[in-house]
C-alpha cells in the first residue's frame, strides 16, 4: 500500500468549495458530481413511474379477466414499463449515475475528460423521457414491448411507434456519448503513476460496459431509423408482406440488446466489488481474474445474441453455436461469483443495508444465472419461450442483480454525497421489505411459466390465479418498501448524522477527501492510491479506528509489500 | 495528427489549473465516436447482405447496378482525400494560403461526388419503396451522403477559419485534424460501400 501525497505546498487561496444552492442540480453544470446525481434523481423518479406501471400490471394480473385495463392500454402499460424501466432507471442510473460521480475519483482526475459532452449526455435524458411518457397522453403509446419486433410495431398505432423510436434514439445517443467519455477519462486521464491494473474494479467494469455502448448502440439506432422507414415511408425493411425481413430487425436489436444486459449488469458487478471488500474488511479476492473475465464477458457478450431467437426458424448450426457461445458466459460470471464469495469468506462481516443488498445481489443473480444457462438450451428455450419462466428469469437478473446493487451503493456512497448517514433500521427495513417482495413477486413466475402462462397477455388461464396473486402481493411489498427509503433518503439529507470525510475506513480514493467532496475533488493534488483493496492487514499496521482516510494512508506502512 | 493544442484548450477551458485542465483528447473521443458510427454502417451492411442471401427479389428487378459513375465517384473521394492531406501538411508548414487552395479543391470534390450521387439517383429505375434492394441501397447510400454533405460543410468551415487572422493556423491544429479524421473515415465508409453495394 503506497500512497504519495504531495508535499505540503505553501497554502494558497483555498479553492472555492461547491456552492451549495440546490438549483445547481436544475443547471447544465459540467461538475461529473452534479451530473452524476442529476442522472441518480432524475433515474429515480423515472423508476417510480415504471414502478406505478409495474403496479397497474400486476393489479390487472390479480383477476383472469382484462377489468382493470383495457387490453390495448395493458400493452401500452408494458411496453412503457421495460423500456422506462431499462432506458431511463438501470442504464443511465448503473452507468451515468456512480460512473460519473466515481470514475474520475478513481482515476485521480478532476473531472471527466468532456465535461460538456457529459452534460449533454445527461440533458438528452429528461426530454427523452418526458416524449416517451407523454405518448401515452397524445394518442397512444407504444404497444408492441419494448422489443418493438416487426410485424407488430408496424401494424399497431404509428404515433406511438415513432414516439417511442425517437425516444429511444435520444437515450441512445446519451448512451454513446456517455461511453466515449468514460473510455476516454479511464483510458487517456489516469493520474500520472496509477496502471490500469491499479484502478479500482469499478473502472474496469465500466470500460467493459463502455466498449459494448460503443459498438453496439449504433447497431440499435441504425435498426430503429429503418423501422421508423417501414412505419413512415412505408418501405418494406422488416415487413414480410412488402418483402422485407422481420427476423433480419431480431437480429440487429438482439446484438444491441444483449449487449444491453452486461451494460446494465456489469456495471453492478463493479460496484458490489468496491462495496464487499470495504464492508468484509478483506482485499478483493482474485483481481487479476476479475478483470479477464470482465473483458470475458464483454467479448462473449457481443455473440451470443440469438439465443433470445431460438424459436425464430434459427439453423441448427446457429442454435448449436450460440447455446454453446452462451454457455461459455457461465465461466467468467462463475469467476466472478466465487470471488465475492472468497472475498466475503472469513472477512469482519459489517452486516449494514450497503452489505445486506450486495449479498441479496450475490444470491439473486446466482439464480437468475442458473435459469438463464437453463434458458440458453434449445430444448428447454422452445418451450419456456414467451411464458412468464423468461419473465422471472430476467427480473432476478435486472432487478434481483443491479437494482439491488443500485440500493446497496446509495447506502455506501450516501455519506459521500451528502455528507450525512443514512438511517440504518430505516435501511434493514427497506432491505426487508425489498427482499422478501422482489422473490415472493418472482418466484412463482418459474411456476407460471412451466405450466405454460405466457407473458404479455391481459387474460390468462383461470387455473394460474393464485399464482398470480401471489405475485401481485409481492409486487405490493415492493412497492411499500419505497417507502422507507424514500423517507430515509429525504430525512436524512437534513437530519441524518454527520458521516465524515470517510465513516467506512475505505481506501478507495473518493473516500480520501471531503463529505461532500469540493469542486476539484481533493484540495491540493489528488493521491496516488495504487493499492485500493489493501484492507485487513494486522493490527499493529493499520489503525482502523483512524477515521480520516488520509490517516489511514500515512500511517506508516513499511511499502515494499 | 497527434500533434495536440493544448494552448487553445487552456484557454477555452474553465480555469488553467483545475476542471478541464489536461492534454487534448477531443481527437481520441472523436475516434471512439468514428467507431461508433462504423458500427452504424457495419449493421446497415450486414442487413443489405442478409436480405440479399435470403430474400428473393420480385421478377423484374436485380441487384445489378450501373457502375460508371460510381467508380468515377470512388475515385473523386479516394482523391480528396490525398488533397485532404496535402491541405494539412502545409498548414502545419505554416503556410495557409496554400493550405486554404487544397481545402477548397477537396471541398470541390467533395460536392462533386454528391452531384453525381444526385445524378446516379435520378437515373435509377427504381425508387424508394419499390422492392427491398431499392430501399436498402437508397437506405445506405443517402446516410453515406448526409456524412459527405456533413463533411463538405465541415470543410467549409474549416476553409473560413484558416484565413488570415482565423482561429486555424498551425498553432491550433485540432478543427482540420478533426475534419480530416472524419473526411478519412467517411472516404473509406464508401470503399466499403462500394464493393458490397455495387462490386458484390
Amino acid at each position: 500500500m503506497t500512497l504519495s501525497l504531495s508535499p505540503p505546498t505553501t497554502p494558497t487561496a483555498p479553492q472555492p468549495l461547491q456552492p451549495q444552492g440546490w438549483l445547481r442540480y436544475l443547471s447544465f453544470s459540467t461538475d461529473h458530481k452534479v451530473i452524476g446525481l442529476q442522472y441518480l434523481v432524475c433515474g429515480f423518479l423515472f423508476y417510480l413511474v415504471g414502478g406505478a406501471l409495474a403496479g397497474a400490471i400486476r393489479t390487472e394480473l390479480l383477476t383472469p379477466i382484462s377489468d382493470f385495463l383495457p387490453r390495448e392500454t395493458y400493452n401500452e402499460i408494458l411496453t412503457l414499463h421495460g423500456t422506462v424501466m431499462i432506458f431511463l432507471w438501470i442504464v443511465p442510473v448503473v452507468n451515468g449515475a456512480f460512473g460519473n460521480y466515481l470514475i474520475p475519483f478513481y482515476v485521480g482526475a478532476r473531472d471527466m475528460a468532456f465535461p460538456r459532452l457529459n452534460a449533454v449526455a445527461f440533458w438528452l435524458i429528461p426530454p427523452a423521457g418526458l416524449l416517451l411518457i407523454s405518448s401515452y397522453f397524445i394518442g397512444s403509446a407504444a404497444q408492441s414491448g419494448w422489443t418493438a419486433y416487426p410485424p407488430l410495431s408496424l401494424t399497431t398505432p404509428a404515433t406511438g411507434q415513432v414516439l417511442w423510436i425517437l425516444s429511444v434514439l435520444l437515450l441512445g445517443g446519451s448512451s454513446i456519448f456517455g461511453g466515449i467519455n468514460f473510455i476516454a477519462t479511464i483510458l487517456k486521464l489516469r493520474r500520472p503513476g496509477l496502471k490500469l491494473m491499479q484502478l479500482p474494479m469499478y473502472c474496469w467494469a465500466m470500460l467493459g460496459t463502455s466498449i459494448l455502448v460503443v459498438l453496439s448502440t449504433p447497431v440499435l439506432a441504425g435498426t430503429l431509423v429503418l423501422l421508423s422507414f417501414d412505419i413512415i415511408a412505408h418501405t418494406g425493411f422488416f415487413n414480410p408482406a412488402l418483402g422485407g425481413n422481420a427476423v433480419v430487425y431480431q437480429h440487429l436489436f438482439w446484438f444491441y440488446s444483449h449487449p444491453a444486459v452486461y451494460i446494465m449488469v456489469l456495471p453492478a458487478f463493479g460496484l458490489v466489488s468496491e462495496i464487499l471488500p470495504i464492508h468484509a474488511r478483506k482485499p478483493l479476492f482474485g483481481y487479476t481474474t476479475m478483470v479477464y473475465s470482465i473483458m470475458g464477458i464483454v467479448f462473449l457478450g457481443l455473440i451470443v445474441w440469438a439465443h433470445h431467437m431460438f424459436t425464430s426458424g434459427t439453423p441448427p448450426w446457429m442454435r448449436l453455436f450460440f447455446t454453446i457461445a452462451t454457455a461459455f458466459i457461465a465461466v467468467p460470471t462463475g469467476i466472478k461469483f466465487f470471488n465475492w464469495l472468497a472475498t466475503l469468506w472469513g472477512g469482519k462481516l459489517a452486516l449494514n443495508s450497503a452489505m445486506l443488498f450486495s449479498c441479496a445481489f450475490i444470491v439473486n443473480f446466482v439464480f437468475g444465472g442458473i435459469t438463464g444457462v437453463a434458458l440458453a438450451q434449445v430444448p428447454f428455450d422452445i418451450h419456456v419461450h414467451d411464458t412468464y419462466f423468461v419473465v422471472a428469469h430476467f427480473h432476478y437478473i435486472v432487478y434481483g442483480g443491479t437494482v439491488f446493487v443500485i440500493f446497496a451503493s446509495v447506502y455506501h456512497w450516501y455519506p459521500k454525497f451528502t455528507g450525512r448517514m443514512l438511517n440504518e433500521h430505516l435501511g434493514r427495513i427497506h432491505f426487508l421489505l425489498t427482499f422478501m417482495g422482489f422473490n415472493l413477486c418472482f418466484a412463482p413466475q418459474h411456476w407460471l411459466g412451466l405450466n405454460g402462462m405466457p407473458r404479455r397477455v391481459a387474460e390468462y388461464d383461470p387455473q394460474f390465479q393464485l399464482i398470480n396473486q401471489l405475485s401481485s402481493v409481492g409486487a405490493l411489498l415492493m412497492a411499500i418498501s419505497t417507502l422507507p427509503f424514500l423517507i430515509n433518503v429525504l430525512h436524512s439529507a437534513f437530519k441524518g448524522a454527520i458521516a465524515g470525510d470517510n465513516p467506512w475506513n475505505a481506501l478507495t480514493p473518493e473516500w480520501l477527501t471531503s463529505s461532500p467532496p469540493p469542486v476539484e475533488n481533493w484540495i491540493g493534488e489528488a493521491p496516488l492510491v495504487t493499492e485500493p483493496y489493501g484492507y485487513g492487514l494486522k493490527p499493529g499496521e493499520l489503525d482502523l479506528a483512524a477515521t480520516s482516510g488520509r490517516q489511514l494512508w500515512s500511517s506508516g506502512k513499511p511499502d515494499n509489500r | 495528427m497527434t500533434t495536440l493544442s493544448t494552448n487553445t484548450q487552456a484557454s477555452t477551458e474553465h480555469q488553467v489549473e483545475g476542471h478541464g485542465a489536461h492534454p487534448d483528447f477531443r481527437l481520441f473521443g472523436l475516434a471512439t465516436f468514428l467507431v461508433a458510427d462504423g458500427m452504424t454502417f457495419a449493421g446497415f451492411f450486414a442487413a443489405y447482405l442478409t436480405f440479399r442471401a435470403v430474400n428473393p427479389l420480385p421478377a423484374g428487378s436485380s441487384y445489378e447496378l450501373e457502375l460508371l459513375l460510381p467508380t468515377i465517384n470512388t475515385v473523386l473521394l479516394l482523391v480528396s482525400s490525398l488533397t485532404f492531406h496535402r491541405a494539412g501538411s502545409a498548414l502545419k508548414a505554416g503556410n495557409n494560403p496554400l493550405c486554404r487552395r487544397w481545402l477548397a479543391l477537396t471541398a470541390a470534390l467533395g460536392f462533386t461526388f454528391l452531384a453525381g450521387q444526385m445524378k446516379e439517383y435520378f437515373s435509377l429505375p427504381f425508387g424508394l419503396t419499390d422492392n427491398l434492394f431499392a430501399s436498402t441501397f437508397y437506405a445506405i447510400t443517402g446516410f453515406h451522403g448526409l456524412h459527405v454533405t456533413l463533411g463538405g460543410l465541415m470543410i467549409l468551415i474549416v476553409w473560413w477559419q484558416s484565413r488570415p487572422g482565423g482561429r486555424v493556423s498551425e498553432h491550433n491544429l485540432f478543427p482540420l485534424e478533426a475534419t480530416e479524421l472524419y473526411w478519412h473515415f467517411v472516404d473509406g465508409i464508401w470503399v466499403v460501400l462500394y464493393g458490397i453495394l455495387y462490386l458484390l
